[in-house]
């Protein structure tokens, strides 16, 4: 790939001028053959605020965007291939591992897509973190892994990658209703010092740069997101609570009742993008 | 006396409020958002106000403004308008006004309030993350910097 012999630093000046103006119109295919949708229609919960949604891929410079194009660049795939070492190990009191109950890891492809999830049993909207936490904790007898930590990220990477190129498609309505409004709620809400919601940057300005960053919608479809800005893999609560703590705000959480609500909700915001990650951003 | 002398100092330093200040609760908006008095009843210096509005740890503005007197200064954003000749078209007043709490000027807008320090929903200490000590934040600008900043938005005349 041409681009990537620009140095560092002609990237870093040129970026601002060289890319202005919104969503570029590039092509995301993972391997030569993997095709991304990284622009759909939006939602319909999204009548009269957006026409379209878009991964934030769009926003990021050439060079980022294809280390993303090839598994063998993308940095995030290293972990996968952690996870999936860890999906075949029987841990805890029960001597089980991941594969003795799901098969291989492609057989997780699509649960991705739905998740955060209503759980009728438990009685509670579930991130995939909670769901792979209730598995360890009572049917393998194992440790909860903490939230956004990297086994449990490593992990949500694993079950996104066999996921890429489906639709995300999260439900918003029945049980999981009321948590979907709280996240909106959230979402609307202008926090911290500086007053400045996620809709300030994600909706009123994506496509413009605040200083150094241009400003994507926001989405979650990409995530675990690899950030070369910190080389490793970042959850979507992780990256929430780097957001709000940028309005001079007391955060949320990783984990927590309130970031939950916000990823069932922002996820929403992506239904009919593609699964994306692991995908890399800066 | 250089006991006295250090303290104030670094009242300076830490950017405490002078006790002439207007305090920002006691600012005194007129019906368009602008402010007739000086915070300070001092002159501003606008070379101090050229170097707040371009750093990352004080107004911070070039983030979302783009000023080509500051163009030294990596990096300028678009989420507010060009700043070029705002002095020609706005007086001191409505500049004080802006830039104390553009929210009394432009209703709703994104453009952070720099001299407010209470009546947030989850103020935080900084960017730290995390609740602050008390129930009252420090303003993003002392009223000095907001006087020195107003200085050199006047020196922008050409746009
Ligand atoms: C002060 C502006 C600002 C606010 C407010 C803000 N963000 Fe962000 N956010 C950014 C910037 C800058 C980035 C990095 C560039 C990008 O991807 O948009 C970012 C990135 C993200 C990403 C990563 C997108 C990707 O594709 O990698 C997500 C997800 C996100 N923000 C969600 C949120 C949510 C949810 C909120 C509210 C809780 C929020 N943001 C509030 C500025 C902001
Ligand atoms: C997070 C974004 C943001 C930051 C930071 C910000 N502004 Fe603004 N500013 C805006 C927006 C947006 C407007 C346009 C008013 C509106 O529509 O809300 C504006 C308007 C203004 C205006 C009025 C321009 C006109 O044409 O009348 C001035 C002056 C101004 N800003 C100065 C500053 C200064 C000085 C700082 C820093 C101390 C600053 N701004 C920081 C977003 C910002």
């Amino acid at each position: 790939m041409k681009f990537k012999a620009l140095t560092a630093a002609v990237a870093l000046f040129a970026a601002p001028m060289a890319f202005a103006g919104g969503a570029d119109d590039d092509n995301l295919v993972i391997n030569g053959d993997l095709e991304i949708t990284t622009k759909a229609a939006a939602p319909q919960h999204l009548d009269g605020v957006l026409d379209e949604v878009i991964s934030g891929w769009h926003f990021r410079s050439d060079e980022t965007q294809a280390l993303e194009m090839d598994d063998f660049d993308n940095p995030g795939m290293i972990f996968v291939d952690q996870a999936v070492d860890q999906w075949n190990t029987a841990e805890g009191s029960e001597g089980k591992s991941c594969a003795d109950c799901h098969g291989a890891p492609e057989d997780m492809a699509g649960v991705k897509a739905v998740y955060p999830k209503w759980n009728e049993a438990a009685g509670e909207v579930r991130t995939l973190q909670m769901q792979m936490n209730d598995c360890r904790t009572n049917r393998m007898g194992a440790d909860a892994w903490k939230y956004d930590a990297g086994d449990a990220i490593n992990m949500v990477a694993l079950m996104s990658s066999v996921s890429r190129g489906m639709p995300v498609n999260v439900a918003t309505d029945g049980p999981a209703a009321e948590l979907w409004q709280k996240g909106k709620d959230l979402y609307y809400t202008r926090t911290g010092q500086l007053e400045l919601s996620c809709a300030n940057c994600h909706e009123d300005n994506y496509g413009n740069y605040i200083r150094a960053d241009h400003l994507s919608q926001g989405q979650i479809n990409g995530f675990p997101a690899y950030r070369l800005k910190n080389a490793k893999l970042n959850g979507v609560h992780s990256r929430f609570k780097g957001c709000v703590r940028d309005t001079r705000a007391e955060t949320y959480s990783p984990g927590s009742e309130e970031f939950i609500a916000l990823e069932l909700y922002v996820a929403s915001r992506g239904n009919g993008l593609s699964v994306e990650g692991p995908s890399v951003r800066n | 006396m250089r006991l006295t002398a250090m303290t104030a100092t670094m009242a300076l330093v830490a950017g405490a409020a002078f006790a002439a200040d207007v305090a920002p609760g006691d600012l005194q908006f007129d019906e368009y958002g602008a402010i007739e008095e000086s915070l300070t009843g001092m002159a501003g210096d606008a070379e101090n106000g050229a170097k707040i509005m371009a750093s990352k740890s004080k107004g911070n503005c070039i983030a979302c403004h783009e000023v080509t007197a500051l163009q030294d200064a990596p990096f300028h954003g678009e989420v507010g308008p060009m700043l070029d000749g705002v002095g020609g078209y706005r007086s001191a007043a409505e500049l004080r006004g802006i830039v104390a709490n553009a929210k009394m000027t432009f209703e709703g807008s994104v453009m952070p309030a720099f001299y407010k320090t209470k009546g947030f929903i989850r103020p935080g200490d900084g960017y730290t993350g995390k609740a602050p000590a008390g129930d009252e934040l420090p303003p993003i600008l002392t009223a000095q910097e907001i006087e020195d900043v107003v200085a050199f938005l006047l020196t922008l005349q050409d746009g």
